[in-house]
């Protein structure tokens, strides 16, 4: 960087401005005041600028008086940095972090109800041991099964149950940690 | 001490002198306890004027403006005034009593949820769940408030909570607030790399907005301009953030700007712009809005930075800090003055092809620019002006020359009608020794009339010179350029009477349509002790230009 007063040149057409949007989907983690309306604010805030949440997934942290958002915004479709600024400016949001891919260690659970009649029933059960899944209720005519993993892991196993007649689904949107550095 | 009282110390801590609203059933133990306080209320006669007055004070001053309201009908009356102190950025709190808590969430009498109502249009705001947090809130309130990019602060406290004892114990020190840090300083790299691209830029414009008078740095403004004969215009909110009779001021630009203005932001190669947020009638067509230039954004918002207009060079800071270190690192450049010499030569050109003007009447008819020309002259140019909302705001943004911040308050980005009244009563609160005139519209002056009563029960000496067209003119204009002709409701009539009107209230009153006699007429309004409402009869039908029709490039002005 060129110190105070110095002459070099800067040409005004090599200055760039970017659009903000950066084609991939985000994770963003948020750590927020852990009162009343806060959740209000953020879903307000959404709304109000147009913005929409994939996922979105709330929750305590080590410490009581912070709760931890992690919400998921396509930004292919939003200017993340936009939405990361607009965020900070809620008083009771303390922490974005725009959470990198190939540093974060990010996991969902979803419950599926398959349907199970006695003809696909081994299937179903192989396709919970393959997705190392649990089956967590089970009855005459369906399964429950309980998967937890990254996002494209629950896809594929709903890929893979659907045909079978997916009764129902509930997922709870992707919780982050940032992935701790290798002991050097 | 009870919680109530508590409120008061916390006001007055905060060095509050006076509040402005109406009392009701939920906010009774904040007027008892208001009844001792050290500081003056204003009891106005809507709770909207409550706000709006609270703002004027706010811009006049630079203090943080409050305002009460009960529960209820009050807060929501409060609605409109937060969400354009929202919009305009303007430091205020808001204080409203809630219903007991037993009663919130059963549709009890008067109960509104007010903090979830205001939400999108605050800053911040708070509901107290116990007695305590009052002393606590009211300081927190007064720093978001006024501190970083500034807005409104709601406090909604129920009414068995501020009956409470609590122990008070008053409160020093920064507030605690862990999610709340204003960047102020500016990064010194980007600075310098914008006194850089200043140094190479041939064609620079300085846009300055709001944000250059919210942060009382008009002089670092002007020392920035001097130190290269720099072009500079104002958004309507920032008029007066430079002085506008000046060599190098451009005029306003944006819809009803100069041409000199909005062809200079059009050609420009490099557009600084301060405080200012590239809204929507700043910049018209935004594919079309000057392509040409690069731009620095200096605001203390980061969030306004690329949000409508990509930065090449963002800076994010109090621009009261970060201009001194643009100009120094600028003029560190040593650059070569010369090579603004054709820009110049440019703008010359414009300025004289194309400066505001306006056909005058050869009769006694009044045209609304000529009452605005003679209402400059009749107060020096130097009195706190306020306006509603349509033509007459854009023609006093035109003809009245501001020269200082801080005298021209008006509602820009919400754009609410009846601003003009109650702001200029509060800045008359705030400011009693300065001359304190509200350019009033009469479809909006209307709107907020009740408020006549609180000047003349307060002993305002505030004046009102009522733009008479007998029109919503500015819709008037609208359905005339742009849907056929088609006038539907936009007509006022005859009525009321203003004068009597003004008399029913206690003030003078005077009527004005002659032009050999609006010179004498405003005159004696001035002179006159005490609130007076002179109105002024100008033609009915008269447009504002230039303009750039809604949704069009500065390229095509009209007018
Ligand atoms: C509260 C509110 N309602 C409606 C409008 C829409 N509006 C914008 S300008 C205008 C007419 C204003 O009339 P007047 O105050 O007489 O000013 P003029 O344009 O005639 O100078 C209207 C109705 C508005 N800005 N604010
Ligand atoms: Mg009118």
């Amino acid at each position: 960087m060129a110190e105070s007063g110095t002459q070099d040149l800067l040409d005004l057409d090599e200055l760039r401005a970017e659009n903000g949007l950066t084609g991939r989907r985000h994770l963003l983690s948020l750590l927020v005041e852990n009162r009343p309306g806060v959740l209000a604010r953020i879903a307000g805030l959404f709304s109000r600028r147009g913005f929409n949440i994939d996922t979105l997934a709330v929750g305590p942290t080590e410490d009581p008086d912070i709760s931890r958002v992690t919400l998921t915004v396509d930004g292919a479709v939003h200017p993340i940095d936009q939405v990361t600024k607009q965020l900070h400016k809620l008083v009771n949001v303390i922490k974005i972090r725009d959470m990198e891919p190939d540093k974060t260690v990010a996991r969902e659970m979803a419950l599926f109800r398959i349907n199970a009649a006695a003809d696909n029933r081994a299937e179903i059960i192989e396709f919970t041991q393959i997705f190392r899944a649990h089956i967590v209720d089970v009855s005459r005519r369906s399964i429950t099964v309980e998967v937890t993993g990254t996002t494209e892991k629950i896809d594929s196993f709903e890929r893979m149950v659907r045909p079978h007649g997916l009764i129902e689904m509930a997922r709870t949107g992707e919780v982050a940690i940032v992935r701790a550095r290798p002991e050097s | 001490m009870r919680a109530a009282d508590a409120l008061c110390e916390a006001l007055n801590a905060e060095g509050v002198k006076h509040v402005f609203g109406i009392p009701g059933g939920a906010s009774l133990p904040l007027y008892d306890a208001l009844y001792d306080a050290s500081f003056e209320h204003v009891q106005v006669r809507h709770e909207q004027a409550a706000g709006h007055a609270a703002e004027g004070y706010a811009k006049a001053s630079g203090k943080v403006g409050v305002a009460f309201a009960t529960s209820g009908p009050g807060a929501t009356n409060l609605v409109t005034a937060i969400a354009d102190a929202h919009m305009d950025s303007v430091p205020t709190v808001f204080i409203t009593g809630q219903v007991r808590t037993d009663l919130i969430g059963t549709d009890g009498f008067q109960e509104a949820d007010v903090t979830g109502i205001t939400m999108p249009i605050v800053k911040h705001s708070f509901l107290v769940t116990d007695p305590a947090q009052i002393p606590d809130y009211i300081h927190k309130a007064f720093h978001i408030a006024k501190s970083g990019r500034p807005g409104p602060v709601l406090v909604d406290i129920p009414q068995d909570l501020s009956r409470m004892e609590i122990d008070y114990e008053p409160i020093t020190g920064a507030p605690k607030l862990p999610g709340y840090q204003p960047n102020t300083e500016g990064n010194i790299k980007q600075i310098r790399i914008a006194a850089k691209a200043l140094a190479n830029s041939r064609r620079p414009v300085l846009y300055a907005g709001g944000g250059v008078i919210n942060a009382d740095a008009s002089e670092e403004l002007r020392e920035l301009a001097a130190s290269d004969r720099f072009p500079v215009t104002c958004t309507l909110m920032g008029l007066g953030a430079f002085p506008a009779p000046d060599e190098q001021w451009l005029g306003m630009l944006g819809m009803h700007g100069t041409r000199t203005a909005n062809y200079s932001m059009d050609e420009a190669d490099l557009i600084v712009a301060i405080g200012a947020r590239f809204d929507d009638r700043i910049t018209g067509k935004l594919s079309e809005f000057a392509p040409r230039a690069k731009f620095v954004h200096i605001d203390i918002d980061p969030a306004e930075i690329s949000k409508n207009v990509p930065a090449h060079i963002p800076i994010v800071g109090d621009v009261k800090k970060v201009l001194p270190k643009l100009t120094g690192e600028y003029r560190a450049l040593a650059a070569d003055s010369s090579r603004l010499d054709e820009w110049w030569r440019r703008i010359e050109g414009w300025r004289e092809q194309y400066p505001l003007h306006y056909e005058d009447t050869t009769d006694q008819e009044i045209k609304p620019q000529r009452m605005v020309e003679e209402m400059y002259r009749a107060t020096g140019g130097d009195a706190i002006i306020t306006s509603d909302v349509g033509q007459h705001q854009m023609w006093a943004a035109q003809y009245y020359h501001f020269a200082k911040p801080r005298r021209w308050l008006n509602s820009g980005g919400l754009g609410t009608m009846g601003f003009g009244l109650p702001a200029a009563i509060g800045a008359k609160v705030a400011m009693p020794d300065e001359q304190v005139v509200c350019l009033a519209g009469d479809g909006s002056l209307i709107m907020v009339c009740q408020e006549f009563a609180t000047a003349a029960a307060n002993d305002l000496d505030v004046k009102v010179f009522l733009m008479n067209n007998g029109h919503f003119g500015m819709v008037r204009q609208w359905q005339e350029l742009f849907w056929d002709e088609r006038y539907k409701s936009v007509e006022m009539g005859p009525s009321p009477d203003w004068v009597k009107l003004a008399e029913a209230f206690g003030w003078t009153g005077i009527l004005c349509d002659s032009k050999d006699e609006l010179a004498g007429a405003m005159k004696s309004a001035l002179e006159t002790e005490g609130p007076v409402l002179l109105d002024v009869r100008v033609t009915p039908n008269e447009n504002c230009y230039p303009m750039i029709p809604a949704g069009a490039a500065a390229r095509d002005m009209v007018g």
